[in-house]
C-alpha cells in the first residue's frame, strides 16, 4: 500500500463516563445501558451488541435505575422524575414527577402492567402503565428510611423492598408489609453505621436473596421471614445483583470490581435439595461494578470505570463461536471526531463541549461549550473546513469558520426554524450543502452560501414508520446521499434529482459504517457482525465473491465492529477502514485471503523475498500498531491521522478503586 | 563375573518416610509409614518407632487400613504382594499374591513403562496364609503413578484425576472429563497436581500448578459443572486434603504453611507456618483430632488440635544432591552427610534415626529458587571423631570459601565450632582429609583447585605468653604444598598416617607428612586421576588410583606398577575393618590381586555417585565365598536420585524372617477371620509397549456397597 505520513493524534481527553444502572430486555434482546451523565444507549445483543441507539443526557438527570415494560423504557434519577424514552426519535418522550424526593430504584412486573418505584422519603408508588403514559395508582405503608432497591415477585402479587438495615416485603394489592427481615450490620468498627440494601432479587419460590453495603449475599426465605444462608463476598459493598431467567444462577457485583457468581446447585448429586453455592469469581473491573444483567449466556457488567463488559459462560455457549469471546466495550460505537480533510482540523465531541484542532499544533485552537441543559448528540465539520454544525435533542446549530492565523473565529449563522432537532448531520464534499436527519429517517437538505442557510428540500424514504437514521454519507461528486437507520435499512437519494434512488435489500445486522466510492458510485457497509456489502442497485462483482467466499474466520471473530470506512484518493482500489483495535486496507484487487492462512501476516509479509510475498499477499492489509483508536482518517495531502486514546490515560483518571491486588489476600 | 542370588540390593535404613502419605490409625494412638521395604509404626505421642513390619521383598507403595478391622493395615509393594498386618503386634496376617507381572523386569526397568492403570481386586475370602488373585477388572486404563492424584468419594461414587489437565469421575462406569484452558499463558502452569474428595458433599477439590484450588460441583453433567477458585499459595498446591467432617479443607505446598479453609465460606483460613520444609501430603486422623504433614525433606509432622506440632518424626533428609562424601562417624557409628541445607546431619543407621542436626553455615536459609546461597561442600572426620572440619561454599560471583573445625565436646555431646579460616585457598577446594595418626598432633589436608595444597595443624596457644588457659587451641597452616602448577585433584593419607599422596593431574606424588619431604612421584598416563586409596592391613603397601580409563595399582616398596586394568571407575573406597577395597559399579577386591572376589552390574539404575563402608557392630559369621566381603563392614551407597541402598546377605535375611514368622507362629490364635468381600482398588502399571500388567504402584481401597 506504501507509506504514509501519520499524525498520531493522543489529545483527545475524552472519558467515557461511568455505567449507572443497565436493564435487559429478553425479548428483543436489547441492552439498555444508562451512564453517570444521564446518556442512556441501547445496545443489540442480537447483533454482536452493537451499540444501535444513543439517547443524549441531560444536565441535571442523573439515571440511577433503568427498566424495561415491554418495549417501553424508563427510568428514574435522583430528581424525581420517571421518564419515558422515545426510542424511534431517540429523545425524552416525557416526565413524569413522583412526588417522593428522589427516586432510587424503578422495577415493573413481569406482566410489563404496572411499575414500582422507591423514593427517599420511604415509599413504594405504583404507577400504571397507560397508552403513551403512566398513571399513579397507589402508595405503599411508608417506611422509615429511603427506599433502595425493588424486585417483584414473577407472580406479581409481592414486592420485596430493601431499605436501610432491613427488607421488608409487601402485598401489592392491599399495600401492606407482610414480613420484616432484619440484615445485620458489618462487624467491628463499622457497627454503628447503617447498612445499605443495595439490591434484591425475589424468585419464585418466594427466596429473597438481598446484597448489602456490609458486604453480604444473603438468603432468605420470604414466606417466614427467616435468614437461610450468609454469604461474606467482600469487604466493602455489593451493588448489584442479576439472576438468571431460570432462577439456577445469581451474580453478585462488588465494590472492589469483582463479580461473584452464585448457582443453585445440590450439594448431593442424588439428592433433590439445592442450595445457593458461591462458584465462580470475575474479575472485570477495576473499579465498582454498579450494573448487572444475567443473560441466557453470559454475565453483562459495568461500573464506574465505564467498561461494558460481557463474559461468556462456557458452559452455555460453543466452544470458540462468535458468543464465547469476552467482549469489552469502552468507546461508542460511533465516530465522535469529524475531520476536515482539506483544512486539516479535527473536531472533537464531548457530551457538553466541542474543540477544534488543527494538526501540527499542540493547543486547542476553538473550544465552545454548549448553551441549555442538553447534551450534544452529533457534530460535523464540512470537508473544506469552513463549517461546523452540532445538534442537541432542542437545538441544531450551524457555524461558520473564519481562520485568522492561528486562531479560529466563529460566526454563527441561523438556521431555517424547520430543523428543531436533529439525528445526524452532515456536509456534502463540497461544502454546499447540509445534511440534517430528522424524524423518521427523513433528511431535510439546506443550502449553504456565504452566511446563510436556506431550506432546500426533505428526502423522505419510500418506506413508512422508520427509526432513527444513525448513518449519513454523501459521494465525492455529490450526487448520491446514503442514510442507514437502526432497522437495518439503507437508503440511497440522489442528490441532482432530490429524490428517493433505492433501498438496498435489508440484510439482518445493523450497518456499522458507510461510504460511498469517489469514482466507481459504490456503497460500501460495514456490519456489526463483521460482514459488508457493497453496490449501486445491485452488488458489485467483488461483494459477490466476497458474499460467496465468505469472510476470514479471524475477521468475523473480532469484537469490535468496524466504526468508520473511507477510501483512498490515489488509489480507487483501497478501502481504509477501522475499528478499536486496529486499522485496515482493503485491496480489491487482491486476492480474498484463503480460509486456513494467517489474516494478520503483514509482519510476516516484510520478511519474505518479492516472489514469497506477492504469493503470500491478499487482500486484507492490517495494521495493529495503534491500540484503542477513535478515529482513523485519510487527510487531502494523503497523511494519515490517528486519534487514540490509551485506556491507561481513563484509567488514571479515575478515582482510586477501594482494593488493589496484593500478594496473598 | 556371575550375579551373585545370595545377596540383594535393598533399601535398609535412611529410608523414605515420606514416599507415600502416612496413615493414622483409628485410635489417632499410631502412625504407620512406608519406609523402603518395611513398614513402621510410630507412637503418635512419643515419635517412637514401635514395629518395623518387614517383609516386603520391594519397595512399599502403599498402605490402607483394613475398612473392615482398624487394628489391621494392609499394604501392597512392588514384588507384587499385597499383605494384612496386624500392627498392634507388629505380624503379618496374610500374603496374596497378584498375578499381574513378571517379576523379573520389575526392578531395572522402572523409567520405561509409563502407562499405568486403576484395577480393582476382589479378594476372596480365606483363612489361609499366603493367597493367590488372578482376576482383576481395570477401571482406568491409564492414570498418574502419584496416588495424590486419584482420590474416592463416599458411597458408591468414586474420582480421579488422570493426566495433567483431565479430570475425570466415574459414577457407575460413565467417565466425564473436565480441562480446564489449555491455550495461552495460563494452560502450562494450571496443571492439576492433586485431588481431595468431599467426605459428605459431591463436591471435588483440586490443586493446581499455579497455586489456586478449585472446588467442582455439579460434575454429574457434561456442560452444566461449575467450579469456585481460591487462591493462597503462589507456588503449586501439594497436598489437599478434607477434614472427616467435612468443615474444613487443608492444602499445602512450598511454602511450608498448613493452610486450613473452611468450607463453604473459603474467605477465611486459618494459617499454621514455619513447617520447616514444603508440604508433601496431609492425612488427617479418623476423629479429626490429629493432623499429619509429610514434607520433602524426609519428615512427618503430628500437629494437635489444628494448631500446634506435636511431634516430628524425621528420617534421613534427602537433600538435593549430597555435595560431601558419605562418612561413619567413629563415635556414634553414624552416618554423616548433608542434611537441610547448610546443615549436616548425624544418622544412626542401626536404629534408622536422625541423631543430630549439626547447623555449619549458621545463616539463614531463604527458601527462593536461583539463590546463591552458603553450601557444605566437604566434610571430614578424624579417626576418632574428635574433629570435624567442614567446607562451605557459595559461587555468586566470585567463590567465597570457609574452612571450618569443630571440635568434638563431651560435655554436651556435640561437635562445637573451634576455628574458622575464611579463604583458606584461592579456589574451590577438592578434597579435605585427617591423618590418621592416633597422636594428638592431628593433620587436615586440604586440596584446591588453585594449584596448592595445604597442610593444617592444631597449635597449642604458647604458655610464654602470658595469657593462658583462657585461650584455646586453634588450628594453623603448618605447609603449603604444590607440584609443577598442576591442578591437584585428590588426597590420601596411608592407614599409619606415615604418608601422603597428592594427584596432580596424571601425577601421584607421595609425601611424607612428618618433613613434608617429596618422597616419589607415580604416574601412568593418559587420564588424570579421579581417585586414590591405600591399601589397609596386610596390603597396606599398595596405593591405588583411578582414572578415567584404567585402575591402576602401585607397590610402595618398590615405586613401580604392579597392575592395572581397563576400568572406568570414578570411587574407590577401602573397608576400615579389612583389606577389601570397592569401586562401583560395584567390584570388591583386594588390592594384592587384580581379581574381583565379588561383582555386580545392574546394581541399580543410574550411577552411584556416593558410597561409604560401614563397620557392624558385630561381624557376620557368614561361609559364602562370595558375600564374606560384608562380614566385618557394610556398604551403604547413594543412588542419582537419592535413594540410599545397601547390600543384605541372604544369611541375614533368613535371619530376619526367622524372626518374625517365629512371632507370627506364637501369636496366630490371634488372628481374625477376614471380612468377606473388600475390593481393592490397586493402580499399577502397564507396560507402554505389551500391555502386560507388570507391577503394583499404589493401593486405596473401598467398600464399594
Amino acid at each position: 500500500m506504501g507509506e504514509f505520513k501519520v499524525h498520531r493524534v493522543r489529545f483527545f481527553d475524552y472519558m467515557p463516563s461511568a455505567i449507572s444502572a443497565m436493564a435487559f430486555n429478553v425479548h428483543t434482546e436489547r441492552l439498555a445501558v444508562a451512564r453517570a451523565d444521564g446518556t442512556v444507549e441501547i445496545y443489540n445483543f442480537a447483533d454482536n451488541c452493537f451499540q444501535e441507539k444513543v439517547i443524549p443526557g441531560k444536565d441535571g438527570r442523573t439515571v440511577e435505575a433503568l427498566c424495561w415494560a415491554g418495549q417501553r423504557l424508563f427510568s428514574t434519577g435522583l430528581n424525581g422524575e420517571i421518564v419515558e424514552y422515545d426510542l424511534e426519535n431517540l429523545r425524552s418522550k416525557y416526565t413524569v414527577e413522583a412526588y417522593g424526593g428522589p427516586v432510587w430504584t424503578i422495577s415493573s412486573n413481569s406482566q410489563g402492567t404496572q411499575l414500582a418505584v422507591g423514593c427517599e422519603d420511604g415509599t413504594v408508588k405504583i404507577f400504571e402503565l397507560v397508552e403513551d403514559s403512566i398513571q399513579f395508582q397507589s402508595n405503599f405503608d411508608r417506611l422509615k428510611s429511603r427506599v433502595l432497591s425493588l424486585s417483584w415477585h414473577p407472580s406479581g402479587t409481592q414486592i420485596a423492598a430493601g431499605t436501610m438495615d432491613m427488607i421488608r416485603v409487601f402485598n401489592v394489592t392491599t399495600g401492606h408489609a407482610t414480613q420484616r427481615m432484619m440484615v445485620d450490620r458489618a462487624a467491628g468498627a463499622n457497627k454503628k453505621k447503617e447498612v445499605a440494601v443495595w439490591s434484591v432479587v425475589f424468585l419464585s419460590d418466594n427466596t429473597v436473596i438481598s446484597g448489602d453495603s456490609a458486604g453480604k449475599v444473603q438468603v432468605w426465605d420470604s414466606q417466614m421471614g427467616t435468614l437461610i444462608r450468609t454469604h461474606l463476598v467482600t469487604k466493602w459493598d455489593v451493588m448489584a445483583l442479576a439472576v438468571s431467567r431460570d432462577e439456577s444462577s445469581l451474580l453478585a457485583g462488588t465494590s472492589e470490581g469483582s463479580v461473584v457468581q452464585f448457582q443453585f446447585i445440590s450439594a448431593r448429586l442424588d439428592q433433590p435439595d439445592k442450595e445457593w453455592q458461591r462458584t465462580r469469581t470475575l474479575r472485570s473491573h477495576s473499579h465498582d461494578v454498579r450494573a448487572l444483567v444475567h443473560t441466557d449466556t453470559a454475565a453483562v457488567s459495568g461500573g464506574n470505570d465505564a467498561h461494558l463488559v460481557v463474559r461468556p459462560f462456557m458452559e452455555k455457549v460453543v466452544k470458540g463461536s462468535k458468543e464465547s469471546a469476552p467482549c469489552k466495550i469502552t468507546f461508542p460505537h460511533r465516530s465522535l471526531v469529524s475531520c476536515g480533510k482539506k483544512a486539516g482540523i479535527l473536531l472533537f465531541q464531548f457530551p457538553e463541549r466541542l474543540e477544534v484542532w488543527r494538526l501540527g499544533e499542540t493547543h486547542c485552537v476553538y473550544a465552545c461549550s454548549l448553551q441549555g441543559d442538553d447534551h450534544i448528540c452529533c457534530s460535523t465539520l464540512s470537508p473544506c473546513g469552513g463549517w461546523l454544525a452540532y445538534a442537541s435533542a432542542s437545538s441544531v446549530r450551524l457555524f461558520q469558520l473564519q481562520y485568522d492565523n492561528d486562531s479560529i473565529a466563529l460566526t454563527k449563522v441561523k438556521l431555517p426554524k424547520v430543523l428543531r432537532w436533529a439525528n445526524q448531520l452532515c456536509f456534502s464534499a463540497d461544502s454546499s450543502r447540509l445534511f440534517a436527519s430528522f424524524s423518521q429517517s427523513s433528511v431535510l437538505v439546506f443550502a449553504l452560501s456565504k452566511s446563510e442557510a436556506k431550506y432546500v428540500h426533505t428526502l423522505k424514504p419510500k418506506s413508512g414508520e422508520t427509526t432513527a437514521v444513525h448513518l449519513m454519507s454523501t459521494s465525492d461528486d455529490g450526487q448520491w446521499l446514503a442514510t442507514a437507520n437502526s432497522d437495518c435499512e439503507v437508503h440511497v437519494y440522489n442528490l441532482k434529482k432530490l429524490k428517493y434512488h433505492c433501498t438496498v435489500p435489508v440484510y439482518g445486522s445493523c450497518p456499522s459504517a458507510m461510504a460511498i466510492h469517489p469514482t466507481g458510485s459504490n456503497v460500501v457497509m460495514v456490519h456489526a457482525d463483521q460482514k459488508y456489502s457493497l453496490e449501486q442497485k445491485e452488488y458489485t462483482e467483488w461483494s459477490r465473491s466476497l458474499a460467496k467466499k465468505g469472510l476470514h474466520g479471524s475477521w468475523l471473530n473480532r469484537v469490535a465492529p468496524v466504526t468508520h470506512v473511507s477510501f483512498s484518493a490515489s488509489n480507487p482500489d483501497y478501502i481504509i477502514l477501522h475499528d478499536m483495535n486496529m486499522f485496515c486496507i482493503i485491496d480489491k484487487s487482491l486476492p480474498l485471503p484463503e480460509k486456513d492462512s494467517d489474516l494478520c501476516n503483514q509482519n510476516q509479509l516484510r520478511s519474505m523475498n518479492e516472489a514469497a510475498r506477492v504469493k503470500d499477499s491478499h487482500a486484507f492489509k492490517i495494521c495493529e500498531m495503534f491500540k484503542n483508536l477513535l478515529c482513523v482518517g485519510l487527510m487531502e495531502d494523503h497523511s494519515l491521522v490517528v486519534v487514540e486514546r490509551p485506556l491507561l490515560d481513563i484509567a488514571t483518571r479515575l478515582p482510586a478503586p477501594v482494593r488493589q491486588k496484593k500478594f496473598a489476600t | 563375573m556371575v550375579a551373585h542370588a545370595d545377596t540383594r540390593v535393598v533399601h535398609r535404613g535412611g529410608s523414605k518416610i515420606n514416599f507415600r502419605a502416612p496413615v493414622i490409625t483409628q485410635d489417632s494412638r499410631f502412625l504407620i509409614c512406608v519406609s523402603g521395604e518395611c513398614i513402621k509404626v510410630f507412637s503418635t505421642s512419643t515419635e517412637e518407632c514401635i514395629h518395623h513390619l518387614q517383609g516386603h521383598k520391594e519397595l512399599v507403595t502403599g498402605l490402607v487400613l483394613n475398612p473392615s478391622n482398624h487394628l489391621q493395615v494392609f499394604s501392597c509393594s512392588e514384588d507384587g504382594t499385597i499383605r494384612l498386618w496386624d500392627f498392634t503386634d507388629g505380624i503379618l496376617i496374610r500374603v496374596t499374591l497378584l498375578h499381574l507381572k513378571t517379576p523379573s523386569t520389575l526392578h531395572s526397568v522402572p523409567g520405561h513403562c509409563k502407562k499405568f492403570g486403576l484395577v480393582s481386586l476382589n479378594l476372596p475370602p480365606s483363612v489361609e496364609q499366603h493367597v493367590m488373585v488372578k482376576g482383576h477388572t481395570i477401571v482406568f486404563q491409564s492414570v498418574s503413578t502419584d496416588p495424590k492424584c486419584i482420590a474416592f468419594g463416599q458411597g458408591v461414587r468414586m474420582h480421579a484425576l488422570t493426566h495433567s489437565l483431565t479430570h475425570s469421575l466415574t459414577h457407575s462406569h460413565t467417565v466425564f472429563g473436565f480441562a480446564l484452558g489449555t491455550s495461552g499463558e495460563m494452560a502450562a502452569r494450571n496443571a492439576f497436581t492433586c485431588v481431595a474428595c468431599h467426605p459428605k458433599d459431591d463436591c471435588i477439590a483440586t490443586g493446581h500448578g499455579d497455586g489456586k484450588i478449585r472446588l467442582w460441583r455439579n460434575f454429574n453433567q457434561e456442560k452444566e459443572y461449575t467450579f469456585s477458585t481460591v487462591h493462597w499459595h503462589h507456588s503449586g498446591v501439594n497436598a489437599l486434603c478434607f477434614t472427616p467432617e467435612g468443615t474444613n479443607l487443608l492444602s499445602g505446598g512450598l511454602e511450608s504453611v498448613l493452610v486450613q479453609w473452611r468450607y463453604g465460606q473459603e474467605g477465611q483460613k486459618d494459617f499454621l507456618p514455619r513447617l520447616g520444609s514444603s508440604i508433601k501430603e496431609i492425612v488427617v486422623s479418623p476423629d479429626g483430632s490429629l493432623f499429619c504433614t509429610s514434607h520433602t525433606d524426609n519428615k512427618i509432622t503430628v500437629i494437635k488440635n489444628c494448631t500446634k506440632v506435636s511431634a516430628v518424626i524425621q528420617g534421613l533428609v534427602h537433600g538435593d544432591g549430597v555435595k560431601t562424601a558419605l562418612m561413619v562417624d567413629p563415635r556414634t557409628k553414624a552416618l554423616v552427610l548433608n542434611g537441610k541445607p547448610g546443615h549436616l546431619q548425624f544418622y544412626s543407621l542401626q536404629r534408622d534415626q536422625q541423631l543430630y542436626n549439626l547447623d555449619i553455615v549458621q545463616q539463614e536459609y531463604i527458601n527462593q529458587s536461583n539463590l546463591d546461597q552458603f553450601e557444605v561442600v566437604k566434610a571430614a572426620l578424624d579417626s576418632r571423631g574428635s574433629w570435624l572440619a567442614t567446607v562451605e561454599q557459595r559461587s555468586a560471583k566470585e567463590v567465597e570459601i570457609s574452612l571450618k573445625l569443630w571440635a568434638f565436646d563431651e560435655h554436651t555431646q556435640s561437635f562445637v565450632l573451634n576455628t574458622t579460616i575464611s579463604a583458606p585457598h584461592d579456589g574451590p577446594i577438592s578434597e579435605i582429609c585427617f591423618s590418621p595418626s592416633s597422636q594428638n598432633s592431628t593433620t587436615l589436608v586440604s586440596v584446591s583447585l588453585d594449584g596448592h595444597f595445604k597442610a593444617w595443624q592444631l597449635t597449642q596457644p604458647d604458655p610464654s605468653d602470658g595469657k593462658q588457659s583462657d585461650e584455646e587451641a586453634s588450628w594453623s597452616c603448618d605447609f603449603v604444598g604444590d607440584y609443577h602448577s598442576l591442578e591437584p585433584k585428590c588426597c590420601c593419607f596411608s592407614a599409619d598416617g606415615s604418608l601422603l599422596a597428592v594427584s596432580f593431574k596424571e601425577v601421584v606424588t607421595v609425601w611424607s607428612p612428618a618433613s613434608w619431604d617429596l618422597l616419589t612421584t607415580l604416574s601412568q598416563p593418559p587420564g588424570a586421576i579421579q581417585d586414590l586409596c591405600f591399601g589397609r592391613l596386610s596390603c597396606s603397601k599398595y596405593l591405588l588410583g583411578a582414572t578415567d580409563k584404567n585402575l591402576c595399582c602401585w607397590n610402595l616398596l618398590t615405586c613401580s606398577l604392579e597392575w592395572s586394568t581397563a576400568l572406568d571407575v570414578s570411587l574407590l573406597l577401602a573397608d576400615p575393618l579389612s583389606e577389601n577395597v570397592a569401586c562401583p559399579f560395584l567390584f570388591v577386591f583386594r588390592p594384592s590381586e587384580p581379581r574381583p572376589h565379588f561383582s555386580q552390574q545392574a546394581l541399580c539404575t543410574g550411577r552411584v555417585t556416593r558410597a561409604v563402608f560401614a563397620p557392624r557392630d558385630e561381624p557376620l559369621d557368614g561361609c559364602e565365598e562370595s558375600s564374606q566381603w560384608l562380614n566385618r563392614s557394610q556398604l551403604y551407597f547413594l543412588t542419582h536420585n537419592m535413594e540410599l541402598l545397601t547390600f543384605l546377605t541372604k544369611p541375614e535375611e533368613e535371619r530376619l524372617m526367622a524372626l518374625s514368622k517365629q512371632v507370627a507362629v506364637l501369636k496366630k490364635h490371634k488372628q481374625e477371620f477376614l471380612h468377606t468381600s473388600c475390593l481393592l482398588f490397586i493402580s499399577l502399571f502397564i507396560s507402554q509397549f505389551a500391555l502386560t500388567l507388570s507391577a503394583i504402584m499404589t493401593l486405596v481401597l473401598s467398600i464399594l456397597t
